[in-house]
């Protein structure tokens, strides 16, 4: 009877009891309970402070039972930049989407990873823009339909996919950068490592941490959740392959 | 801290009095006529421990400004003309968020990137909120370099005190030109205790959010009243405007700024002459001394506003004189060799008052 009464599933510490917004098949969702767990595994929860950004995970501050600072479309970056140069001991993190950090946002995560800001950033790759009804990103793939891209997106008109975290990866600013996904065990058992590995990094004082999640986003993919997990293996992984691109064994200032 | 005199740039005197002020924190990116005070505090806040950091843009600087601000410390950012416009965003978010900071625009000629002469033509920009939405921004607008200093210590406390971004809004002609000053600490202004909002980490206590965005039925709209509420009090408590020579005065000249300073010459030398003229200068362009305009239209005909644009605070001198007197203008809009001389000006009162102007109020 004991063993029937166990409880071997429950939300992670550092978030609140409550449901997520999400669609069905949503892997924000999943991402979101990672970083749960990563801050509760590292005990870090009173000295967090977390960045959201505007896309579908702009309610951060809904699920994650620390402070919270919503920041304008594309400029979490400059926003964690100041808060963690005004508090070098808290641990910052920042979570974009892909319009958010790879269309709008880019200058800010370029230069705040070459500055080798010491915070970590969670990225979100779901190939289109969820939150305002699926329009094309920049991470959108080639001959993907979206609401904007109604013929597919075709590079002699919208050119190619961008590949943030191999551009992250080669600035000397950055000191881990890995890409994930979550739409298999397999898959996310690792996202889950590489997640906590960012964070272990900053309070190291490695510098600029950085994760990307090919994640689905079924309701603007026009998809079921299965078909979505099914198309970031098909689809999204060969082009932008899953793995540990950069990790520093040393900090720069030593 | 010692009171010293000292002859320096306005610029100096907004960067040395930022640091006078608490503010250990400064983002920033270069554009003339303002960069002496980030190459000035480059230097320096690393020696009071605190940062300097020269952002890529000013909407990071903006938007660094903001994670600042968050964590409750004292932070500064300073631009000019486009990079102002670039920052506006960032700045409808901090009135969103209630944020205080302290933004210095030392502002140069436009539209475009126009020039770097000094100019008034930020004035809309600045009083009218800027950016998109709801809100609005407490202005102060120095006349010296002194006052630089001054209110540069000033809008620290009143930011903090409103929980609301102050400008101030300055010229090329004062951040480049050099003076003589005290640097002298003005009456504190209270303010509230910022740990009951400040993200810190959630030590003890739940985590808490700061944000603009509301979606809840009523939510917004509760929202932005109770920002307005804060501008009523700016309204009340804290409009400032400086008289000259303003007793028994057949004719007003409203002038802020350097505008003013120049008409203070001119006001003087018809004083001189025997003509009952005063100048009326604002320093808090909002909330505006309305008021102070309406009560002297009760006795005054004559309004002339003299300004370094194209006709701008004019309107809001119109506001404040209703339909009881009139109101003349005088611009220069900006550009190389467009500031006017204090002559110029003594003319045109002189115009005014031989009734050879057309007032911009009788429609
Ligand atoms: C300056 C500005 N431009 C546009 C928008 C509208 N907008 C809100 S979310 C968003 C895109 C979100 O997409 P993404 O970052 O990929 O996040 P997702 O919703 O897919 O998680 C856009 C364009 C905005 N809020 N602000
Ligand atoms: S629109 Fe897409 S990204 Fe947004 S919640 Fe729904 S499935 Fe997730």
């Amino acid at each position: 009877m004991a063993e029937i009464a166990r409880k071997v599933f429950s939300k992670p510490k550092s978030m609140k009891d409550k449901p997520f917004h999400f669609c069905p098949g949503c892997h924000h969702g999943i991402v979101h309970r990672l970083v749960g767990e990563a801050i509760d595994t590292l005990g870090i929860r009173e000295k967090t402070i977390g960045v959201a950004s505007v896309g579908c995970s702009v309610f951060l501050y809904d699920y994650f039972d620390v402070d919270v600072l919503e920041a304008p479309h594309g400029r979490a970056p400059a926003e964690a930049t100041a808060i963690k140069r005004v508090l070098p001991d808290s641990v910052v993190f920042i979570y974009q989407g892909d319009g958010d950090l790879a269309a709008i946002g880019t200058a800010e995560i370029i230069h705040a990873a070459n500055r080798g800001e010491n915070f970590t950033v969670i990225f979100i790759n779901n190939a289109n823009y969820g939150m305002t009804g699926g329009q094309m990103a920049p991470t959108t793939l080639l001959g993907m339909k979206t609401a904007t891209s109604p013929y597919g997106r075709d590079f002699r008109r919208e050119g190619y996919p961008i590949k943030m975290s191999e551009i992250i990866a080669q600035l000397e600013g950055s000191a881990f950068v890995a890409r994930g996904a979550v739409n298999k065990p397999a898959n996310l058992n690792k996202t889950k490592k590489y997640i906590l590995k960012a964070f272990e990094y900053q309070i190291k004082g490695m510098g600029f941490s950085f994760v990307e999640v090919l994640s689905a986003c079924p309701t603007d993919w026009g998809m079921t959740p299965v078909e979505a997990c099914e198309f970031i293996e098909r689809e999204m992984i060969p082009y932008y392959p899953l793995g540990i691109l950069k990790e520093k064994k040393v900090p720069d200032h030593l | 801290m010692e009171e010293k005199k000292i002859f320096e740039k306005g610029n100096i005197a907004i960067a040395m009095a930022a640091i006078a002020a608490g503010c250990k924190y400064y983002f920033g990116y270069p554009i003339t006529p303002q960069s002496d005070i980030p190459e000035y505090l480059s230097r320096e806040l690393p020696r009071v421990g605190g940062v300097f950091l020269q952002s890529e843009s000013e909407v990071a600087a903006i938007n660094m400004l903001l994670g600042a601000a968050a964590t409750g410390a004292r932070v500064m950012t300073s631009s000019s003309g486009p990079g102002i416009s670039l920052m506006q965003e960032g700045i409808s978010y901090m009135a969103g968020d209630e944020l205080p900071a302290v933004i210095v625009n030392v502002s140069r000629s436009g539209p475009g990137l126009g020039g770097i002469s000094p100019s008034q033509g930020d004035y809309f920009q600045a009083t009218r909120g800027g950016g998109h939405g709801d809100y609005r921004t407490m202005v102060l607008a120095p006349h010296s370099v002194q006052e630089m200093w001054d209110f540069t210590i000033m809008a620290f406390d009143l930011a903090d005190k409103y929980r609301n971004p102050v400008i101030i809004l300055a010229d090329g002609m004062l951040g480049q030109m050099k003076e003589p000053f005290v640097t002298r600490m003005p009456e504190p202004i209270p303010y509230p205790p910022k740990d009951s909002w400040a993200l810190t980490g959630a030590k003890g206590r739940p985590g808490r959010v700061i944000k603009s965005l509301y979606l809840g039925h009523l939510e917004l709209e509760k929202h932005v009243w109770k920002l307005n509420e804060k501008y009523e009090r700016m309204k009340k408590e804290d409009t400032r405007w400086e008289e000259y020579m303003l007793d028994d005065p057949e004719i007003v000249v409203v002038a802020f700024g350097s505008a003013a300073r120049i008409a203070k010459t001119a006001v003087k030398v018809a004083r001189q002459e025997g003509y009952r003229v005063g100048l009326l200068r604002p320093i808090t362009l909002f909330p505006y001394p309305y008021k102070r305009i309406r009560e002297l239209s009760e006795k005054v005909e004559k309004f002339l506003t003299v300004e370094l644009n194209a006709g701008q605070m004019v309107e809001d001198v119109m506001i404040g004189v209703g339909a009881r007197s009139k109101v003349y203008f005088y611009g220069r809009p900006n550009g190389v060799g467009s500031l006017p001389t204090p002559e110029e000006i003594y003319n045109e009162i002189i115009k005014t008052l031989k009734n050879e102007k057309v007032p911009v109020n009788e429609f």
